[in-house]
């Protein structure tokens, strides 16, 4: 056994990040980097060409992955990840746009992105890290912080009624959806190969540790306490009724894939409305220039 | 390694061996490896780091399988695991 020294460009991710960067700005015991590896895994294992990868993130702690992984990588302004995804996609059909960005960059200043997107089924992948706050600004109260829990702005505890990311996604028309924590390495890694490979819009929510402001502003402890909570109180149930699996302070956390069906996507849609109104006149978008 | 029931080939099974690298300088201490780690080969050092963080140390090298468990968990991409594993070399009688 080796412990080497010095810090080395000798790690499996070193080919897969921008080492220059490193160390990275994630508090110790953050969960952002698990989730960077897991995709990288999946990515490893999909058998997608990286060279027709892009990454999108929006601003954020979360959103710093585009900063760091070693893809075409965009850092997009706070929320418009999603729209900054759709004009690299329809730009370029034969990309793989995936979307790593944090929950209120997705849902909160994001929130018609995601659910517009979804509904017109834009064939991207969107992972969204879920830290129940908005960690970069200082803990502030977020669409998705649960229901008496403490954030810099709700010193008596939140009074209102969080998002349940998964219904959102699948209500507003993802083809796949699924809820993980970062503690399920293999079965988030697993379900991010799956989405890759979805045709259309699919949606996979992180529930991921903010030690330095979602753990202590509740008195959770870090971000390793809340990873053994994870252990504790989540349980696998796919296909779960999805008006169930609300996230509630401290309680359990349902987890798995929920959605995973087929729907035509943006481009199939527009291409075959095209075809019945022009017939032959008209070529499909996205095969020109050897695209799709 | 221990088994819930003696495989029938158990005599042909190679126990995969790994070797731990941590990358001392870029841990922050945060001790998920330590905790998951389902071989208990690690352990919190008393040292620190120039950060501050006490990273982990190797303790039972020798019970390390190569699951890559705490390459996978590290959100510091600061500890990673080699495949060391000798065809013949790991032989078991199936008690550990
Ligand atoms: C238009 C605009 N409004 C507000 C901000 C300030 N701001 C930066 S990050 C952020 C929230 C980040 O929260 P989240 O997306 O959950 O990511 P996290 O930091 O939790 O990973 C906000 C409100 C901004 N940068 N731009
Ligand atoms: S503030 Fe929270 S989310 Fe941001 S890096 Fe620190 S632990 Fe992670
Ligand atoms: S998981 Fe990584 S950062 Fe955390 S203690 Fe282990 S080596 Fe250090």
């Amino acid at each position: 056994m080796t412990q080497t020294a010095q810090a080395t460009n000798e790690h499996p991710m070193a080919e897969w990040l921008r080492m220059d960067r490193m160390p990275h700005i994630w508090c110790s015991t953050c969960g952002i980097g698990i989730v960077v590896t897991c995709f990288t895994e999946a990515l490893k294992k999909s058998g997608i060409d990286p060279n027709t990868v892009a990454i999108v993130s929006g601003i954020g702690c979360t959103g710093r992955i585009a900063g760091y992984i070693r893809l075409d990588s965009f850092h997009t302004t706070h929320g418009r990840a999603i729209p900054f995804a759709t004009g690299l996609k329809l730009g370029n059909p034969r990309l793989k746009v995936v979307v790593m960005s944090g929950d209120g960059d997705l849902v909160a200043i994001g929130g018609n992105h995601l659910i517009h997107a979804a509904r017109r089924n834009m064939d991207i992948t969107v992972i969204c890290v879920n830290n129940f706050t908005y960690a970069m600004t200082g803990g502030q109260v977020g669409p998705t912080t649960p229901t008496t829990a403490y954030a810099s702005t709700t010193p008596y505890g939140n009074y209102e009624n969080p998002f349940n990311l998964p219904r959102l996604a699948a209500s507003s028309g993802a083809v796949y959806v699924a809820r993980w924590t970062a503690l399920h390495l293999r079965r988030l890694t697993k379900s991010i190969g799956e989405a890759l490979h979805k045709k259309g819009f699919s949606f996979i929510e992180v529930v991921t540790p903010c030690s330095t402001l979602y753990a202590r502003k509740n008195r959770l402890g870090s971000g390793l306490d809340l990873m053994r909570f994870y252990h504790d109180s989540s349980e696998i149930e796919h296909h779960a009724e999805l008006e169930k699996i609300n996230i509630e302070f401290q309680k359990k956390i349902v987890v798995g894939k929920f959605v995973d069906e087929e729907r035509p996507t943006f481009i199939d849609g527009y291409n075959a409305r095209m075809k019945e109104v022009f017939g032959d006149k008209f070529k499909e978008y996205g095969e020109e220039n050897g695209q799709n | 390694m221990k088994f819930w029931r003696t495989p029938l080939d158990v005599d042909k099974l190679v126990v995969p061996h790994g070797e731990v690298h941590i990358i001392w300088e870029r841990c922050k201490g945060c001790g998920f490896c330590v905790e998951y780690c389902p071989r208990d080969v690690l352990e919190l050092s008393e040292e620190f780091n120039s950060k501050g963080y006490h990273p982990p140390k190797v303790v039972n090298a020798d019970r390390c399988v190569s699951c890559n468990l705490c390459e996978s968990i590290c959100p510091e991409f600061a500890i990673y695991c080699v495949n060391t594993t000798q065809p013949e070399g790991g032989k078991t009688d199936g008690t550990d």
